[in-house]
């Protein structure tokens, strides 16, 4: 029973003058019925309550008018009968002056009480019952923090409670309010502290830790202490510790150091190092809640300062606006610097008195001009250092303060500001008065501001890297595609390049090109199988755009708009199938046409098979089409291109040599300098072809200007024999031939078509008669070719 | 009624930056008579001159930076500057010595760097070395302490000192080598027959003539200090306590190559106005206690490396604090205390976020 435990030493703290005899001269009283009791639904730390009653209702007292909004949240009874007049925003005691939705109640009077369920045994009931009916009463806690005692009551399963602290060390000046109910209510507080003990699975030390100057209060919970091991023998394990008066040895956390001698983990809470404190009120609050049912509607508060006539401790009903208690207790406005909810090292200036009495009222200070006169203007930081000898958290408060003044959040950090408790030690000491605690309270602000920003611009880095992330993949495997196509158009063409390159150096040029048409028809194949897909998924699209727009969940009507939209969508797709269709078409006459010419044209084929049949009206898909042809170029194709351009340029320069020549243009040195270069260029250009192993053969280079011809043909590889020129010339004629049909109408087209046959079959048959003449080992080929002209020409015909 | 919202705390202790720099100013005067005792007028003509000197300078800049002048000089902090130059500017030395000193201190040395509480160097320390360079001559010429006075001769009358001050009148035989001077300068002789040999030292009883009384009367003005909570033990402590460690570990059984007796060094020279009046300078010191202790005990060591092997100063309370005031925020850095709730101090350094519940 007596104090067996080692007390440890604080760090740091100060010795404020203790003011605390004014308001215990009188005993403990009550007020009146105030007019109005303005209820809030937030009395306590976390999730405001939800108003459960109407406006015009009638209430009693101790019925429920505000819910409990979650767990971390408590519940909110009437303190009188009467009628609910409001439920609205009134201003309610907090630092920020913020206003807070609450039940406005008219008294009646008559005080009439909801039907309470009382236990006499609460050891019969589950310790979750018990927990319930706590919760059920709206217990927080009295001791400031207002935090829910049903929360704290429940650690976690991995938290073993060795301790249970009841505090009543009541540190504060000023403040009474403990120490008066510890001296009227020492009974209940013994019994509380058995309940406590009961719901924490009966710790192994139950400590009521009172400072030393409350001798009264000692003197009674020890009386009380004794009185109950009579019958209880767990109460005689209850110590009544006393250690030396020292602000702020009532924080909960220096309280458990002053006890134990443990410290809580910077960011933990104490359950986690087995203790459980609770501040004295509360447990005499959760005893009447489980024995009598009786929820939270009052609590003792001081009412102190030089300002009112009488100064002592009152029992007051929550919803009492601190004016009218402070008019009950003659109140001097004239002569009070302020007034303070709270004590004057920890409290908060109210900015509006009609603000209530709470459930963390625990003293209204109203003090005089002389008493707490306005703080001097603050000076330079001398870096003293007497700051840093009185936190009770062992911070360096003048680093802080230099650090919080220059909004350097690194340092800050690194000097712990959050284990700051804002006792105000610092700022009572500092010689050059400057309000420090301020000072962290508005860096904590700021960087807790800083923080949300700043988890606000990460997390929209975050979607933005992700999207970035999404486009390269789509980009990439767009890329792998192509890169895949590429690959097989270059085989493919690497093939025919083989096969084509194979026979030409054979006497027998057109067997071998006709051999060689006969084996690229499979890429013609496969172009016609992929138009035809062509044509069948834009037929699919057309299909699906002229389904009938449905109203769906996102978009319930449908405008004009999107009708429009939609005709204009239809269109498109039909565009698309029409021109895909075309496309097919062109490519199978085309195709036909080729398979007709192919044994004097066999590579218009491939050229066929690199540029697929293009609609030459089209200026776009004839550019589309040119742009892949050069994407899918391989690096033979690429010179033999870049030769052509080459010869190209050389023919324009040549012919401006000319035009120069004749006008006696002064540029004609350079022009023709000019032309040399080029033909230099074409030299490189075809010796890159033969290192790339293939010749510069006119049958692939189409020539589309003449003069370059002779320029050329002396710098070529290979002298050009006659069959390879008559079939280039074949090429050509087809080329051009292709080119005007895709102009013509079909008529046209068809006509031409049968023109261009009979011009063949006649050029064949002269070729065939020549041929039989001179024995030709072709002669069966040519007869073959013969044959066919003549059919297709039937055919058209 | 129109509510002040004023933030707590509410109350507020008595103490105010103005007592403690009075405070200061007090402790000096034991030192004060001390000094008048053994050399005369000179001192007070030079606390004198420098105080006023350092008030006048501290008005006309508060005045040039649009401050309310009183309100910066009721803080007495250019005052304690001016009464440290006093007392460590040798007596009788020219009156523009004293008044650049001032200068040197209040407008270069505090006010160029914000004024109060942000010059990084003891204000009166850096007029102090600054002089030293610059005048050598004029700052070493110490006058002679009483007890070695020639018989019949006497400190010099105010008329005599007030015309040497301001006029340069010669004084005759009326200066000589302190006690770090001799000891410096000693070479061959045992420390036993340096005391016997050289009057300095045969005048005294520990560490020199005059010098060990001014010593303890500057260590009684600041054990005074420390009953009254000005400042703590850590910095002047361990500063002494370095001296001591050092001197012993040279003290060499007192031969020719000794750098002096442990007492020696505690009781000559700035030992004790250094331990107690400037290393306790909170401004320009390190702030936590560790930082305090390792910031004290590195001025003592300093100290006692310039007397013994420094090549031309013969004192080295000055420079020494002057070189660790650069040092005292790398101090801070790793000094840092353990904060409630954390396992280890951590270095000012480290910015990660740790369990501070947010």
């Amino acid at each position: 029973m007596t104090s067996l435990i080692k007390v440890w030493e604080l760090p740091g703290g100060v010795h404020p003058p203790e003011h605390k005899h004014q308001s215990l001269q009188l005993p403990l009283g009550t007020v009146p019925l105030p007019p109005v009791l303005v209820i809030p639904l937030n009395q306590h730390m976390g999730t405001p309550a939800q108003p459960v009653v109407q406006v015009g209702e009638r209430v009693l007292a101790g019925q429920l008018i505000g819910a409990a909004d979650g767990t971390f949240s408590a519940n909110t009874h009437a303190s009188t009968s009467g009628t609910v007049i409001a439920i609205e925003e009134r201003a309610i005691p907090h630092p920020s002056g913020m206003n807070s939705e609450s039940v406005v109640i008219e008294p009646d009077g008559k005080n009439e009480w909801i039907e309470l369920t009382a236990c006499g045994d609460y050891r019969s009931l589950d310790r979750l019952a018990l927990l319930d009916k706590i919760r059920a009463a709206g217990v927080a806690g009295l001791g400031g923090a207002g935090f829910p005692t049903a929360v704290k009551l429940a650690p976690k399963s991995t938290q073993v409670i060795d301790t249970l602290i009841l505090n009543g060390a009541e540190c504060e000046p000023y403040i009474t309010a403990d120490d008066m109910l510890m001296q009227v209510r020492a009974a209940e507080l013994v019994a509380g502290t058995l309940l406590l003990s009961h719901i924490l699975h009966h710790p192994k030390n139950l400590l009521i830790g009172i400072e030393d100057n409350k001798p009264n209060a000692i003197a009674a919970v020890k009386a009380a202490v004794a009185g109950a091991a009579v019958n209880d023998p767990e109460a005689a394990n209850i110590q009544v510790v006393v250690f030396p008066t020292k602000y702020p040895s009532g924080g909960a956390k220096q309280l458990i150091q002053i006890l134990t001698g443990r410290e809580i983990p910077s960011g933990h809470h104490s359950a986690d190092i087995g203790v459980i404190c609770v501040n004295v009120g509360t447990a005499v609050a959760a005893w009447r809640a489980v024995r009598f049912g009786e929820p939270l509607v009052s609590r003792v508060a001081t009412v102190v300062g030089e300002s009112l006539t009488t100064q002592r401790n009152i029992d007051v009903l929550f919803g009492t606006p601190i004016s009218y208690v402070l008019a009950q207790h003659g109140f001097n406005a004239t002569n009070a610097s302020r007034v303070v909810m709270g004590g004057p090292m920890m409290g908060f200036t109210l900015l509006d008195l009609d603000a209530p009495v709470i459930k963390t009222t625990n003293c209204i200070l109203a003090p005089s001009k002389q008493e707490l006169p306005e703080p001097l203007p603050a000076q330079a930081c001398i870096r003293c250092g007497m700051c840093a000898e009185v936190c009770p958290a062992s911070l360096l408060p003048q680093q802080l303060f230099w650090y919080a003044q220059a909004e350097d959040f690194d340092r800050l950090e690194s000097h712990n500001l959050f284990d700051c408790i804002e006792c105000g030690a610092c700022s009572y000491v500092c010689p050059s008065t400057i309000p420090l605690v301020q000072y962290y309270r508005a860096a904590k602000g700021s960087i807790r501001l800083h923080e949300i920003e700043k988890e606000k611009s990460d997390r929209s880095r975050q979607r933005f890297e992700f999207r970035q992330q999404r486009i390269a993949k789509e980009e990439a495997e767009k890329e792998a595609k192509r890169v895949a196509r590429q690959k097989a158009a270059e085989e493919a063409k690497k093939k025919l390049a083989e096969k084509a390159a194979a026979p030409a150096p054979s006497s027998n040029v057109i067997s071998a090109a006709a051999a060689v048409s006969s084996a690229v028809q499979v890429a013609p194949d496969e172009q016609k199988a992929k138009l035809e897909r062509l044509v069948a998924a834009a037929k699919n699209t057309l299909e699906f755009q002229q389904k009938p727009l449905v109203p769906n969940k996102t978009n319930p009507v449908i405008s004009d708009e999107q009708l429009v939209k939609q005709q204009v969508r239809i269109k498109q797709a039909e565009l698309k199938l029409a021109e895909a269709e075309k496309k097919l078409a062109d490519f199978s006459a085309q195709t036909s046409s080729t398979e007709s010419a192919a044994t004097s044209a066999p590579l218009t084929v491939a050229a066929a098979a690199v540029a697929p049949a293009v609609d030459m009206n089209d200026p776009v898909a004839a550019a589309i089409a040119r742009a892949q042809a050069k994407l899918t170029m391989s690096p033979e194709d690429k010179a033999r291109a870049n030769l052509e351009s080459l010869r190209a340029r050389l023919a324009k320069a040549e012919e401006k040599v000319a035009a120069a020549k004749t006008e006696g243009s002064a540029n004609l040195d350079a022009l023709q300098q000019g032309a040399e270069k080029l033909q230099q260029k074409i030299t490189e250009a075809l010796a890159e072809l033969t290192a790339l192993g293939i010749k510069d053969e006119p049958i692939a280079v189409p020539e589309p200007v003449a003069p370059v011809a002779p320029v050329a043909e002396p710098v070529s590889a290979e002298p050009v024999s006659a069959e390879q020129s008559a079939a280039q010339a074949a090429i050509e004629k087809a080329k051009a031939k292709a080119a005007a049909m895709a102009s013509m109408s079909d008529e046209e087209k068809r006509a031409e078509q049968i023109q261009s046959l009979q011009t063949r079959l006649t050029k064949a048959r002269e070729r065939l008669a020549k041929a039989e003449a001179e024995n030709d080992a072709n002669i069966e080929a040519f007869r073959a070719g013969v044959t066919k002209l003549e059919e297709k020409l039937n055919e058209l015909a | 009624m129109a509510l002040l919202n004023i933030t707590s705390p509410h109350t507020h202790g008595a103490n105010r930056t103005g007592r403690i720099m009075r405070l200061v100013v007090y402790a000096t005067i034991p030192g004060i008579v001390a000094l008048t005792h053994f050399f005369g007028i000179g001192v007070l003509i030079n606390v004198l001159l420098a105080s006023l000197s350092c008030i006048a300078f501290e008005a006309l800049v508060m005045k040039l930076r649009a401050r309310p002048v009183m309100f910066y000089l009721r803080d007495c902090s250019a005052l304690v500057t001016g009464v440290l130059i006093g007392v460590s500017l040798p007596p009788y030395c020219p009156w523009w010595l004293v008044i650049s000193a001032s200068f040197v201190a209040i407008v270069l040395a505090k006010q160029l760097y914000g004024g109060m509480g942000f010059n990084p160097f003891n204000p009166a320390m850096v007029a102090y070395v600054l002089l030293l360079i610059s005048f050598p001559v004029q700052m070493t010429q110490w006058a002679t302490p009483l007890p070695m006075l020639a018989d019949g001769q006497t400190a010099p009358s105010l008329v005599a000192a007030l015309d040497k001050v301001f006029f340069s009148t010669p004084i005759d035989a009326y200066s000589s080598a302190t006690v770090l001077d001799v000891m410096k300068q000693n070479s061959g002789l045992t420390l036993d027959d340096l005391y016997q040999q050289q009057p300095v030292f045969a005048e005294g009883h520990w560490a020199g003539a005059g010098w060990e009384w001014v010593n303890i009367a500057f260590l009684l003005g600041g054990i005074y200090l420390l009953y009254k909570k000005v400042f703590t033990w850590h910095a002047p402590i361990s500063m002494l306590i370095a001296l001591v460690v050092m001197a012993t570990l040279f003290y060499d059984s007192g031969s020719s190559n000794s750098g002096g007796s442990p007492i020696y060094h505690l009781l000559s020279g700035a030992t004790m106005l250094g331990a107690f009046f400037i290393v306790t300078d909170p401004v320009s010191s390190a702030v936590s206690t560790r930082g305090r202790i390792v910031y004290g005990a590195l001025i003592g060591v300093l100290i006692y490396v310039i007397r013994a092997w420094g090549t031309s100063y013969p004192d080295g309370v000055g420079f020494a604090v002057l070189l660790m005031n650069f040092a005292a925020p790398f101090i801070d850095y790793y000094t840092t205390p353990r904060t409630y709730g954390h396992k280890k101090p951590r270095r000012a350094t480290d910015a990660s976020k740790q369990d501070g519940g947010h």
